[in-house]
């Protein structure tokens, strides 16, 4: 049925979001000779910190800093150092739900999942095998990730599986297999200190991946140029050296207009691109009419700034480039992408220490996630779907014929527009919180209320769990061992510090028990996620991603190991294309055509103004988790929308005012937060927030054709001040 | 932790308040952060700033105290008031030239910053400098801080006529020998460099 439950009051007093604000015991608990420090990962965000828990009594009770682990030495962001704090939480799922007519009520094991397995068979028998679709996430560990692209294809026979990765940086992805052959930052992040130039564009690092700001300081520190392209005067813009204010949503434009300036003053390095790379005319044509002045017009950055940048740039043979959401949430987001990177090989920035491209992924398992088959396209160790002899390996380690392997399915929002439209009718999504991440969210809303079955497995009852017909009460990043890659493709080992809380289980075990009573068992006997490991080792072996050679043993002596590591005996590979060989057949890096056009929801007269979205520092993705913890809630509330006082003169606008925001979906009200650190053209507004907080309810369902990432980086919108909404001052 | 000091670079800060979070983490004052956090003018500027008791070596907090309530260890850490001691008068609060101790209502004490005493104590870091990503606050040995930074770490900051010197340091342009905070030097005196009268 998939509607949420009427009373919508009776469900939040139930399963919150409450805050949690204190450890197990409160502050003044103090056992300390009994607690045990496990050595593990943040669960927040790409970057993937090592972090000690405190463990007593199966409770997680704090942290203690991971100073030995060499990617943040100890460092933390707030969400790091509170993340303990959702374990021991009021609002976690004990037991499995079933849906009633008001609401949901406990139920067992076996009664949950034997009407989870009937109903997806139901729908499947009733509607085809693809009628059922499967949702996964990045914050997933490896292990779960691989799971379940297998259980999509070999339990379900369904070809539609997708996950949230698709609205992170998939866009990058698709720049970087298609101009390197490989979907991998190529550096190591101990590259960024070493570098001369740092070309940051549509990254708020301090924000989204505060870790990274040591590295970029440092970078300062041994003499770097910084240069940072964003249209908000972002944390990490405070030192930088030149920053350039791009309107939303016209990167491409700058990116041209350097890459013209660079290619017209012969700051090219004509050698890399003759012996390494194909198809530079291709860039080279492209870029031709975009001169400075072009480029300043569309992208609202002064013609001598572009000129400036382009020969920071240009000039320097130790430049890396950190790009994340700003550039690749576009409807072009993959030609912004395809334009560093054609920037960096044009100058031959990479594959050196202190050089190259590199994207920073923002989902806590964003990397490992997008490796081992829970993308709709893919097959574990990044190969292809579609590729026969992919095929053929993949389907003789999972002991099926290839010819039973369903062929690619519907991207992620592709398929919520398929279950709006009827094709879809079951859904069975873990780890993705749609009603809040997905784009244009009321539509998203309608589409869930046709769905004839949804089965969530999660921890808390999210928004969009509170639609399902049952929900798998799951197990948290701390509560399950496995592997997830960093940002840099950095392996690394997840520890399981305690065990699932009342009845809750494991994601893996339930997974695997779906598969029993779908009748496939037999290809999923996992009894532990170490065995899925080793299962994931042959599969993805000889493919880009190749896991081979790593173990947890491996792992935890290495601290990390870069894949690609294709034996026992071999180190792993922190740097990409060292020996200028690339991932292509033929070795050789390819630079794209690139042109531009416009964003899919352009400003006019009735949507004058710009609105962009974004992260802030305390909150996590959708915010299932940290809108739960309360010191992370107190740090940033609510979301604000952020607006340059020379625009909200124009409105009669102050700090504080509430502001209807509308766009061609719909409209919210915020509080206002003037602020100089904006461009006068644009708004942003955080998305981390559900129904009449919801940014998501204003961003539209335009994708990247190649890529099918949502344009959540560029709207347009229009502004009146307003009453404040009911019940508020 | 033998030989190193803190340091606090407001340059470097970028808000995120990991410091302020984990502080409160701290054994010895579980749920009560000591860190001064501010956003300096959030209309105008992203700029933030974050940072712990200087720790004087002439505390004015413990010159001002009429109940002898906070104390100067030999390693040079001032530490938060003695609550057997303390009767939360607040004139510690008032006398802080950086602003640093605050009345703690639920204990009807003044607490501050101490340094992480119980980790400072056993070789661990302080908490805040520990998971600081930015590392706006550093606690590493001289020597490092001498090669890794461009900024020149200064202890001496002049109040009008009060000149204090401090443990913690304050990363400063590599000309600054100190850092004098003199009113004057902020006011705007009109374009013919005379002080407009109010009245």
């Amino acid at each position: 049925m998939a509607k949420a439950p009427a009373d919508l009051d009776v469900l939040r007093s139930r399963f919150g979001p409450h805050l949690n604000y204190t450890p197990p015991g409160g502050w003044q608990a103090e056992h300390p000779q009994q607690e045990m420090l496990v050595k593990t990962h943040c669960c927040f965000c790409g970057q993937q910190c090592g972090i000690q828990l405190k463990v007593r009594d199966n409770r997680v009770t704090g942290f203690e800093p991971w100073e030995d682990f060499p990617f943040n030495h100890g460092m933390l962001c707030p969400k790091g150092v509170k993340r303990y704090l959702q374990g021991n939480h009021p609002d976690r799922l004990l037991d499995p739900l079933l849906r009633t007519a008001d609401g949901f009520r406990d139920a067992t094991w076996n009664e949950a999942l034997d009407f989870t397995a009937q109903r997806l068979r139901e729908v499947q028998e009733k509607y085809g095998p693809d009628a059922v679709a499967v949702y996964g996430g990045a914050s997933l560990t490896t292990e779960k990730s691989y799971l379940l692209g297998k259980f999509a294809r070999v339990a379900l026979g369904t070809r539609h599986i997708d996950y949230n990765g698709r609205l992170c940086m998939v866009s990058a992805g698709t720049a970087y297999k298609g101009a390197l052959g490989v979907d991998r930052a190529p550096n190591p992040w101990s590259d960024i200190p070493k570098a001369e130039v740092l070309f940051i564009i549509g990254a708020n690092v301090g924000e989204c991946a505060p870790i990274t700001t040591d590295y970029v300081w440092r970078a300062r520190d041994n003499g770097a140029t910084l240069i940072v392209v964003d249209p908000r005067f972002t944390p990490i813009a405070r030192n930088t050296d030149l920053y350039l204010p791009v309107r939303p949503g016209t990167d491409l434009a700058l990116l041209m207009g350097m890459l013209h300036v660079i290619i017209r003053d012969g700051l090219i390095e004509r050698d890399f691109i003759g012996a390494h790379t194909t198809g530079f005319e291709k860039t080279e044509h492209s870029v031709a009419p975009w001169n400075p002045r072009r480029a300043a017009e569309v992208s609202g950055v002064a013609p001598e700034a572009i000129e400036n940048a382009a020969h920071l740039v240009g000039e320097s043979r130790r430049v890396m480039f950190l790009h994340a959401r700003g550039l690749e949430h576009q409807s072009k987001g993959a030609d912004n992408c395809e334009a560093v990177v054609a920037m960096a090989l044009a100058t031959g920035n990479i594959g050196r220490e202190g050089a190259g491209p590199v994207m920073i992924t923002g989902q806590g398992n964003g990397q490992g996630g997008r490796e081992h088959g829970q993308k709709c396209d893919q097959l574990p160790g990044q190969r292809s779907l579609t590729d026969p002899a992919a095929r053929q390996h993949v389907a003789e380690v999972w002991g099926i014929s290839a010819d039973e392997l369903p062929g690619p399915g519907y991207t992620a929002v592709e398929i919520m527009n398929a279950i709006h439209s009827g094709e879809i009718k079951g859904l069975l999504s873990i780890c993705f919180n749609p009603l809040v991440s997905l784009p244009d969210a009321n539509f998203t809303r309608e589409a869930l209320e046709k769905l004839e079955f949804l089965g969530v497995i999660d921890f808390f009852l999210s928004e969009t769990a509170a639609h399902a017909d049952v929900v798998l009460a799951g197990s948290l990043q701390e509560e399950e061992e496995g592997v997830t890659a960093n940002v840099e493709a950095r392996v690394i080992h997840i520890q399981k510090a305690v065990d699932p809380p009342g009845n809750a289980r494991l994601d893996s075990e339930i997974i695997c028990d779906l598969a029993r009573r779908l009748g496939r068992g037999e290809f999923f006997p996992f009894q532990e996620p170490r065995e899925i490991f080793e299962e994931l080792r042959l599969a993805s072996r000889g493919g880009h991603a190749d896991y081979y050679g790593i173990t947890y043993e491996k792992i935890d002596r290495q601290k990390g190991v870069f894949w690609p590591c294709p034996s026992l005996d071999h180190p792993g590979t922190p740097r990409l294309f060292e020996d200028g060989r690339f991932f292509h057949p033929d070795g050789k890096a390819r630079f794209m055509s690139l042109a531009w056009r416009d964003s899919g929801d352009p400003v006019d007269a009735e949507f004058p103004v710009y609105l962009t979205t974004g992260r802030v520092v305390s909150q996590y993705l959708s915010g299932t988790q940290t809108r739960r913890i309360g010191a992370l809630v107190d740090q940033y509330p609510e979301p604000k929308l952020e607006i340059h006082p020379r625009l909200a003169e124009q409105y009669g606008i102050a700090t504080g005012d509430w502001v209807k925001i509308t766009s061609r979906r719909s409209a919210i009200v915020l509080q206002a937060m003037v602020v100089r650190t904006i461009r006068p053209d644009t708004v942003f507004i955080p998305y981390h927030w559900p129904d009449d907080r919801s940014a998501n309810r204003l961003t539209h369902r335009t994708l990247d054709p190649r890529s099918k990432i949502p344009e959540y980086k560029v709207s347009a919108c229009r502004l009146e001040r307003s009453a404040a909404p009911g019940g508020r001052a | 932790m033998f030989g190193m000091e803190f340091y606090v670079d407001p340059s470097r800060c970028i808000g995120c308040q990991s410091c302020l979070k984990a502080c409160e983490e701290c054994d010895t004052h579980r749920g009560v952060s000591m860190i001064n956090f501010d956003f300096v003018d959030r209309k105008d500027t992203i700029a933030t700033a974050a940072y712990v008791c200087w720790h004087c070596d002439n505390p004015t907090c413990a010159q001002v105290c009429p109940a002898d309530a906070i104390k100067k260890y030999d390693d040079g850490i001032v530490g938060s008031s003695l609550k057997p001691r303390c009767i939360a008068c607040s004139n510690c609060v008032l006398a802080c030239p950086f602003g640093i101790p605050k009345l703690v209502p639920q204990y009807e004490q003044m607490m501050k910053c101490d340094m992480c005493y119980d980790r400072t104590s056993v070789g661990k870091r302080p908490m805040c400098a520990t998971v600081c990503p930015s590392q706006a606050l550093a606690y590493v040995t001289p020597e490092t801080i001498a090669a890794m930074r461009r900024e020149k770490p200064v202890n001496t900051f002049w109040f009008g006529n009060q000149k204090i010197t401090t443990k913690v340091y304050m990363m400063a342009p590599a000309d600054a020998d100190e850092i004098a905070i003199d009113v004057a030097d902020y006011i705007w005196e009109g374009e013919n460099g005379l002080v407009p009268q109010a009245f």
